[in-house]
């Protein structure tokens, strides 16, 4: 073994951060929150409802021309824009009143005025209608999807630990999950039904996260008859720290080829992915764990009274 | 120190050659294929594939093979998607009378994995292209008009006892009727009773009036809703069939929507007006006296008009209609309880029932036809082209010989056999949907897109696969190597999983492999930090590698648990995307378990056991 400094002999007194970390952490919170209520977000054709069309023309070609081609239909409400590449166009419109009219006539309209318009240079590439009740029905089956997953945690972080750390990993990924979907209020990006599933997915990550250095900190708290409470959690988070950047670090590899290469469909689910991990690494160290501390974790709370793990069989 | 036993060597080595085994098919490339069904009236029979491989012979088509299908099918493969239009042109010009054919992608498989039953993962509609359409049932109109039926019944009921009564109203689910005394409300409440046993009935005094109240029980209403869905789905299926569309998926989805998903489609415009036709039924008594020949010849006799059987034989029926399709509320195949024939036994609603009885009673003896009416879609082909036209398409489906009146239920012989009796009574019951529909959602994908789609899942995948390989080569060396084979197995074996239960790939689960392999080294990370930390506090090498395999397990198993709930959540939850990413998610995880664990953990065995150590490459 190479005796060069690891990033385990770091030894950073986290602990002593954590107010600093609250404060930040409230601030950002209640910043998210305002934006959350106040300019909610950009969803996407999953929750509003709608209709979707993605072109493809053969030439670069330029927005003015998809309104003009589309005024003529009466359809001068849809909102156009690129799509990855300048040959690349998504058009939206909103729900239509007139609920026959629906998506598949509209969708032939406009594709036979673009093509027009475009001599037939023009490839229809998608179309998407989602009704308006769907729609709703989803923004509510979304909301139930991320409460449902944080009670079970609860409950199985409660079981196998301890209330606090029950509490404690809750809080921190409400913490996340607030700041993930912030970040789409404020910069209003789209928000899509695979931004949902990503930032469900950031519970499920963080969650690991957290659990890893609470395992520590029992684990500690077992063996080292000495020390304070402050000073055994500070040690389990360095000695898990290179762990923490190191999976965080492959995770963020895979994400940003994923923001770079997988296409305009998975940039939502893979930035929210990449807000949720950096987020999740910070409330795994300050948040969650401050707030155990802040709880009055003892060590007698630790202390095995029934054998923990022992329904886990040990490796041979 | 630190050897596995042979039994668990070999376990491990057993998982991943399975493994690999049922990930091989997805190597194979696809074929352009043909699926070859029987035409209505028709079957697939040992003849068939010899008249189509003829068909192509004369058109100079070039044909790869043909083979039998399952649900009699026949499925032929083409070179090139050039060949395989040109062949489908063959089979439609010469053979469609009696074979429906729809393009379809088939892997090229090499005949022992098919033995096997080996298969490739199949692609979801935003990998390969196609149509997805979510449509939802009336349900308050399917209960609605279920009272407004029994309502008919009843009044019918009542009139047909000479039971006398003031009014007859609907009242939600309820019908309200009044009575003059309490006498003839007896009468009718056991009448009725007897007859509508699934109803519950109430009698009480409103206002001086004697009421009796019919409820339709919840529990009636629940299978009412039930049965209006899985008509509609029957119905439906019905049609996307005749689309000509290979492999089409017609599923339930929740207590009042069903989701047809059409690989391949193009055309959503067309596939509404399928699915929103409305086919119905009506029976007709056949004109004996008139002259099939003349109303041949254009000069039907007044008060009839000329049908054609489905063999193309013309029949003369009279113009009025008995029945109509929207009066049929069930229909069921089963036999004469007489002469063992096969029959179909058909339920009508009041109004027909009485309709039916009148008709029936002055006109035994004489035959009876059921004309089945539908706005279908054929394919010519004018100067080359495909060209799609719509037609009202009446068919008389079959005439039989009325016995005796018949009533409310009642039965149709002289069908050819116990399949066409079941043919029958499915169209009789998927003739018009059994509740108004509307359709909630569609998203129709591009071929092109599809093929981006793959294109840029599998460049995300290698890319993020190949940078985290090169950053656990470097860091942890030896270990991490293993790590990396380790990594590479469990992605094999979640494909491998993925083809085993046939699940359907989309994009978000190429992007829940992606993340997969990103979290799939934690628990590598896991044991060799720990490893790491052991070494470092002065323990043997040997020593070290066994109490970090030790120590990381109940952290890996925690960690992975809960974020398996999380998985769990996303897949009860989901409908489409979101499903595709649990899916790939959980299968995942739990070979990245395995492989993370057991072997890693055989690996390093195999290379570090039993030996002396000093120092390790870690």
């Amino acid at each position: 073994m190479t005796q060069k400094r690891t990033i385990n002999e770091l030894n950073i007194d986290f602990m002593r951060q954590r107010k600093a970390a609250a404060w930040l952490s409230g601030a950002v919170l209640i910043v998210c929150l305002l934006s959350i209520v106040f300019r909610g977000f950009d969803f996407g054709l999953d929750f509003t409802g709608g209709t979707v069309i993605e072109l493809g023309y053969a030439q670069p070609t330029e927005l003015s021309d998809v309104r003009t081609a589309l005024e003529t239909e009466g359809l001068g409400s849809a909102t156009i824009q690129y799509f990855g590449s300048r040959t690349d166009i998504l058009i939206r419109l909103a729900p239509q009143d007139g609920e026959e009219e629906a998506s598949a006539q509209l969708s032939d309209r406009v594709f036979a005025a673009l093509s027009r318009a475009a001599e037939g240079q023009v490839e229809l590439r998608r179309v998407e209608f989602v009704g308006p009740q769907v729609g709703e029905e989803l923004r509510e089956q979304g909301g139930l999807a991320v409460l449902f997953s944080l009670i079970g945690i609860l409950i199985y972080v409660a079981l196998r630990f301890e209330w606090r750390f029950a509490v404690g990993a809750v809080v921190a990924l409400i913490h996340d999950v607030l700041f993930t979907v912030g970040v789409f209020s404020l910069l209003q990006i789209p928000f899509d039904l695979t931004v949902l599933a990503a930032v469900l997915a950031v519970i499920g990550y963080s969650l690991n996260d957290t659990i890893v250095i609470f395992d520590r900190v029992r684990e500690n708290f077992r063996r080292m008859r000495k020390g304070t409470v402050i000073g055994i959690i500070n040690n389990s988070i360095n000695e898990t720290l290179s762990r923490t950047i190191v999976t965080s670090g492959t995770t963020l590899l895979v994400l940003v080829a994923l923001y770079f290469l997988g296409g305009e469909t998975i940039n939502g689910f893979a930035l929210a992915l990449i807000i949720g991990i950096l987020v999740g690494t910070y409330s795994t160290i300050y948040v969650a764990t401050a707030i155990v501390v802040w709880l009055g974790l003892s060590r007698d709370d630790l202390l095995p009274v029934k054998k923990e793990g022992a329904e886990l069989d040990p490796l041979p | 120190m630190n050897r596995y036993p042979l039994w668990k060597n070999l376990l491990i080595l057993g998982v991943i050659l399975v493994g690999l085994l049922l990930a091989w098919p997805n190597l194979y490339s696809q074929d352009p294929s043909i699926e070859i069904t029987a035409a209505r009236g028709h079957e697939i029979g040992a003849a068939s594939s010899g008249e189509i491989k003829a068909a192509l012979e004369n058109a100079k088509v070039p044909l790869k093979g043909i083979e039998s299908l399952e649900g009699g099918k026949l499925l032929a493969r083409f070179d090139t998607p050039g060949e395989q239009l040109r062949g489908q042109e063959a089979i439609e010009r010469t053979l469609s009378e009696r074979y429906r054919t729809a393009l379809t992608q088939s892997a090229d498989l090499p005949g022992w994995m098919r033995w096997l039953g080996l298969n490739q993962m199949s692609l979801g509609l935003d990998l390969r292209g196609g149509i997805h359409v979510v449509i939802d049932v009336d349900m308050e109109a399917a209960i609605e008009q279920a009272v407004e039926r029994y309502s008919g019944d009843l009044r019918t009921l009542l009139r047909e006892d000479k039971i006398r009564y003031l009014t007859l109203t609907r009242d939600g689910t309820n019908i309200l009727i009044r009575f003059e005394d309490a006498a003839s409300r007896e009468a009718g409440e056991k009448k009725l009773k007897r007859e509508f046993r699934e109803l519950d009935f109430q009698p009480s005094e409103e206002s001086g009036a004697f009421v009796l109240r019919a409820g339709l029980p919840e529990t009636e209403q629940q299978k009412i809703k039930d049965f209006a869905l899985q008509q509609n789905i029957t119905t439906l299926r019905n049609r996307v069939n005749a689309l000509g569309v290979a492999e089409p998926s017609i599923a339930r989805q929740g207590d009042r929507r069903i989701v047809v998903e059409l690989p391949g489609a193009q055309d959503p415009g067309r596939l509404k007006d399928i699915l929103g036709a409305t086919a119905t039924l009506e029976y007709r008594l056949v004109d004996t006296e008139g002259s099939v020949a003349d109303a041949v010849a254009g000069r039907p006799p007044v008060g009839s008009k000329l049908y054609y059987e489905r063999n193309g034989t013309p029949i003369l029926l009279k113009r009025r209609v008995i029945v109509t399709g929207d009066q049929i509320t069930d229909a069921s195949a089963g036999f004469d309880s007489q002469s063992g024939s096969p029959a179909v036994f058909v339920n009508l609603d009041g109004q027909g029932a009485r309709r039916m009885r009148d008709v029936t009673t002055e006109n035994v003896g004489k035959p009876m036809a059921v004309v089945f009416i539908e706005n279908r879609t054929t394919t010519q082909m004018v100067d080359g082209e495909p060209v799609k036209t719509t037609r009202k398409v009446e068919e008389v489906i079959s005439v039989a010989t009325i016995r005796e009146p018949f009533g409310r239920r009642f039965q149709t012989t002289g069908l050819d056999s116990s399949n066409e009796a079941h043919d029958t009574a499915l169209l009789l019951r998927s003739g018009a949907l059994a509740a108004p529909i509307e359709i909630v959602e569609e998203r129709t994908i591009g071929p092109s897109l599809g093929q981006d789609n793959i294109d840029q899942g599998l460049e995300s995948v290698m890319l993020g696969l190949g940078l985290v390989l090169l950053f656990m080569a470097v860091y942890y060396r030896v270990f991490g190597l293993v790590a990396n084979l380790a990594l590479v197995v469990n992605l094999v074996l979640t494909i491998a999983v993925l083809s085993m239960l046939q699940a359907t790939l989309t994009l978000p689960g190429i992007a829940g492999i992606v993340l997969t392999i990103g979290m799939a080294v934690d628990a590598n990370v896991l044991i060799y930090e720990r490893i790491r930390e052991e070494i470092r506090n002065g323990n043997s090498p040997q020593a070290s590698i066994h109490a970090g395999y030790d120590k990381a397990f109940s952290t890996i198993v925690d960690a992975n648990v809960t974020t398996l709930i999380a998985a769990v959540v996303l897949f009860s939850f989901g409908t489409g995307p979101v499903k595709g990413f649990a899916v790939t998610l959980f299968i995942g995880i739990v070979t990245s378990m395995f492989t993370a664990i057991l072997g890693s953990r055989a690996l390093i065995n195999l290379i570090y056991g039993g030996r002396r150590l000093n120092k390790l490459a870690i």
